[in-house]
């Protein structure tokens, strides 16, 4: 070869790899047996998060409805319908929260929906001065949603009588009025995020690329967040007060003044932390492809995806030997609590580094060089 | 034997081969920062975090804010002036200090090739790489026909270093008889089109890139260095470099080695180059004045047993800096002790996971230290898994929580870390107290052993 042709043949190379490599291709057609992570996506969109969001759609819309109904005809009957209602929304919303992706980031849809604890002086605030933004000012983030909710629902009085009796009295209609308007945010919020996921489902789905910015780097990334803060931290890592030197926060857990529920959510999470992990049908026990398939598939054996489900069942232990009320739990005895958030972080450990190695999804949200 | 030393260095060659490498290097070093800024990693990489992780000894240097800015504005100029060869010895020493700067500011981001940046810009400072086809030629009104052959040599020894000891410490028992992590990483590439869902899910494929790439490296040099296979090895450097430009996310660094091994030819070839870049030039109306005669003396600073001193030491240390690690006991891919600088590339997927413990020696009451309050993600990545940066951030946070006023402050560390596809296994002795433990070229007692042995460099 003389030197003109090494050349010639060497800019030809050059070219022809780096724009055949360049151009996106979407048709990606199966040629042999491997695994397909298309098939995530359409698993984990079309039988988790649309049908838990179409739920949760459903519950706040019903929690609207019955808040309407307490406030046309304020009895017991309708208080309670609220209060459980209240309860059935925030277990179904356990399924949702970990899909903090596009329009539900964008219009800040976690952070108005459960930033507990609840600010009673803003809350109070607001149904003072009658007039305030839910929508764009993030000061009212910890005076709305399921944690407010709470408050005006079971923090008002000590029993549900008396909390009638307080929204009887007429000089209250304002604490009323503020109910209903964080209830008719909330389903309003919702209805956004959910449509949208409607909407933009078939682009979510097709982006299965290994990039920053791709469905499902971005859906992993956000689990594993999830996990580590919105299930470890929040539920039990700062009431059990392992980032305030021991200082318990018993008023830091959900739904801290109803006083029966913080058990049955935390447990409702893990639920759904498992149920995404192995890829299981929100409605139904059908398993389809899913982080732990593709794990296993990557590993060629299923020894981590075993581990990090066995962390899930560990955890689910330790918190079945909690008190329903969390708030009691850290004041009697805290190292129960303690000793699930170290159970949960085994988990984070497994999740962050054996499947992220394995599956090779980079953690850190820019592209940067390696070499 | 001595005549013989005295005559190698004697002997001189067309000064084309040098000013082509100064002219591509320039080029791509300003190309290299134009898009560092553009992908906004100024800001991102050195602006924005409020932690940095120092090199060993140079704490000192730190990126300097909104200047930083300047800074690269000032390497990038630089290069470009090393790349029209203007005032050559001076913009090449402001390139090698302010890109060496930048690299020394966060070790988060080393990089081999910006360390192999910094030995290239640095060894140029003793060559004659204005000698030909600069504008320093036009101002002093004499071009040098001829350069010392030592130096072009010492350049092809340098990128000889690089690929030769790069496939060197690919012998090892991870890459060549697990495939890893090439595998991971291959497999995870689903996404290319065409070769994505077939080749790249295949056991085959991994190991013959695993070898092939050992093969690859040991061998290119030499390859290189006879004329019989140059052009064939010219061939594979570039079909080398594309792939892995495809496959990885390597930036800049394909296109620095692929120009950069072109030294390789004999100087008719750089002289062609050289004639093709002056009908551009040409075209541009920018004109050559003729009237400059090729004078045969060569730079009288060149000569100087200064430059050829300076360049055999680098040499010398060049060859031995990299067996360093073997001074170290221990898996020299867990521990990373002699890691760098070395031209260990692509041999580890490591992952991580560090939480920091605050604990109050007195009362015993601790906290966990949330990482996002101080580091950004790609430095909580890169510290969970590298021993130096996490004794670094324990330090640090050590003294940020005595200045907020806590009391007895010792800092432990609960590391995980996965190595190659291993299952994780604790990093960091969990009982060793961060804030009374010093960095230095010691070997690390701290650092838990790795439960499996890795054969090999």
């Amino acid at each position: 070869m003389s030197i003109k042709q090494t050349f010639y043949f060497s800019t030809l190379i050059t070219l022809l790899i780096t724009f055949s490599c360049s151009d996106p291709s979407d048709s990606n057609e199966n040629l042999v047996d491997n695994f397909d992570r298309q098939s995530i996506l359409e698993n984990v969109t079309d039988n988790i998060i649309l049908p838990a969001f179409e739920d949760f759609n459903a519950k706040t819309a019903q929690l609207e409805e019955s808040v309407t109904l307490f406030s046309n005809t304020r009895n017991l009957t309708n208080l309670e319908t609220v209060q459980s209602h209240w309860v059935e929304a925030y277990k179904s919303w356990q399924h949702v929260e970990m899909f903090n992706i596009a329009k539900a980031e964008e219009v800040y849809f976690l952070q108005k929906m459960n930033t507990y604890p609840a600010s009673v002086s803003r809350i109070e605030n607001n149904i003072n001065t009658g007039s305030y933004d839910l929508d764009t000012n993030n000061n009212n983030w910890a005076a709305q949603g399921f944690p407010a909710l709470d408050y005006l629902l079971f923090g008002l009085a000590d029993t549900n009588s008396n909390s009638l009796i307080f929204y009887q009295n007429n000089e209250n209609l304002p604490y009323l009025n503020y109910l209903q308007a964080i209830a008719s945010q909330m389903s309003q919020v919702t209805d956004m995020v959910h449509q949208d996921w409607i909407a933009t489902r078939d682009a979510f789905v097709s982006s299965s690329e290994n990039t920053a910015t791709s469905s499902l780097n971005m859906l992993t990334n956000d689990f594993i967040y999830y996990f580590e803060k919105g299930l470890r931290t929040n539920k039990f890592g700062i009431p059990a007060g392992v980032f305030s030197a021991n200082n318990t926060r018993s008023a830091n857990v959900e739904a801290y003044y109803n006083t029966t529920q913080s058990k049955v959510l935390s447990l409702e999470a893990l639920v759904a932390v498992e149920g995404f992990f192995k890829g299981k049908a929100y409605n139904s026990t059908a398993v389809g492809a899913s982080l732990k398939s593709y794990l296993d598939y990557m590993t060629e054996d299923s020894t981590i995806s075993t581990a990090i489900i066995t962390k899930f069942t560990d955890s689910e232990q330790l918190i079945n030997m909690l008190d329903d009320n969390f708030s009691f739990q850290v004041t009697s005895n805290n190292n129960l609590m303690v000793d699930v958030f170290n159970k949960l972080q085994e988990g984070v450990v497994l999740l962050k580094t054996d499947m992220l190695s394995a599956l090779s999804i980079s953690v850190d949200y820019i592209d940067a060089d390696g070499d | 034997m001595k005549n013989k030393i005295a005559n190698y260095f004697d002997r001189q060659t067309n000064a084309a081969t040098l000013a082509v490498f100064r002219v591509f290097f320039g080029v791509l070093m300003c190309v290299s920062i134009v898009r560092f800024w553009s992908k906004d990693w100024i800001q991102s990489l050195y602006v924005d975090p409020s932690f940095h992780f120092s090199y060993y000894g140079f704490d000192w240097v730190k990126p300097l804010g909104v200047y930083t800015y300047v800074l690269f504005l000032i390497c990038g100029i630089s290069a470009f002036l090393v790349a029209v060869g203007y005032k050559y010895r001076i913009s090449i020493l402001v390139f090698f200090l302010s890109f060496t700067y930048i690299e020394l500011m966060d070790k988060t981001t080393y990089l081999n090739h910006y360390y192999f940046v910094s030995v290239i810009s640095f060894m140029m400072l003793f060559l004659p790489c204005n000698a030909q086809f600069s504008i320093d030629s036009f101002i002093r009104k004499k071009t040098y026909k001829m350069v010392p052959n030592w130096t072009i040599d010492s350049l092809k020894l340098m990128l000889g270093i690089v690929y030769f000891y790069a496939g060197l410490t690919k012998i090892n028992s991870d890459w060549l008889l697990r495939a890893m992590p090439l595998k991971l990483w291959l497999k995870s590439k689903y996404d290319l089109p065409f070769i994505g869902q077939t080749i790249m899910q295949q056991e085959w494929f991994s190991f013959f890139m695993s070898w092939g790439g050992m093969f690859y490296d040991l061998s290119i040099p030499f390859l290189l260095l006879f004329k019989r296979t140059r052009s064939f090895a010219f061939v594979l450097v570039v079909a080398f470099h594309v792939a892995t430009r495809i496959l990885f996310p390597i930036g800049m660094f394909p296109y620095i080695m692929i120009l950069s091994t072109i030294i390789f030819f004999e100087s008719n070839v750089h002289q062609r180059i050289l004639d093709f870049i002056r009908k551009i030039l040409w075209f541009f109306k920018i004109k050559q004045q003729i009237s400059l005669i090729p004078i045969l003396e060569v730079d009288r600073f060149i000569v100087s047993n200064f430059c050829r001193i300076t360049i055999v030491a680098l040499m010398s240390l060049q060859l031995l800096f990299p067996w360093r690690s073997l001074g170290y006991p221990g898996e020299l891919f867990w521990n990373e002790q002699g890691y760098r600088f070395s031209w260990r590339v692509m041999l580890m997927e490591k992952k991580g996971s560090s939480v920091f413990k605050i604990v109050n020696t007195k009362t015993n009451s601790f906290f966990y230290v949330n990482n996002n309050d101080f580091l950004t993600p790609i430095q909580q990545k890169q510290m969970s898994f590298q021993p130096d940066m996490i004794l670094q951030y324990g330090h640090y946070l050590g003294s940020h929580f005595k200045s907020q006023g806590h009391q007895n402050v010792a800092v432990f560390v609960e590391s995980y870390v996965s190595l190659n596809g291993r299952l994780s296994q604790q990093f960091i002795d969990p009982t060793a107290n961060l804030m009374e433990l010093k960095d230095s070229f010691k070997h690390k007692d701290w650092i838990k052993p790795l439960n499996d042995e890795i054969k090999g460099f």
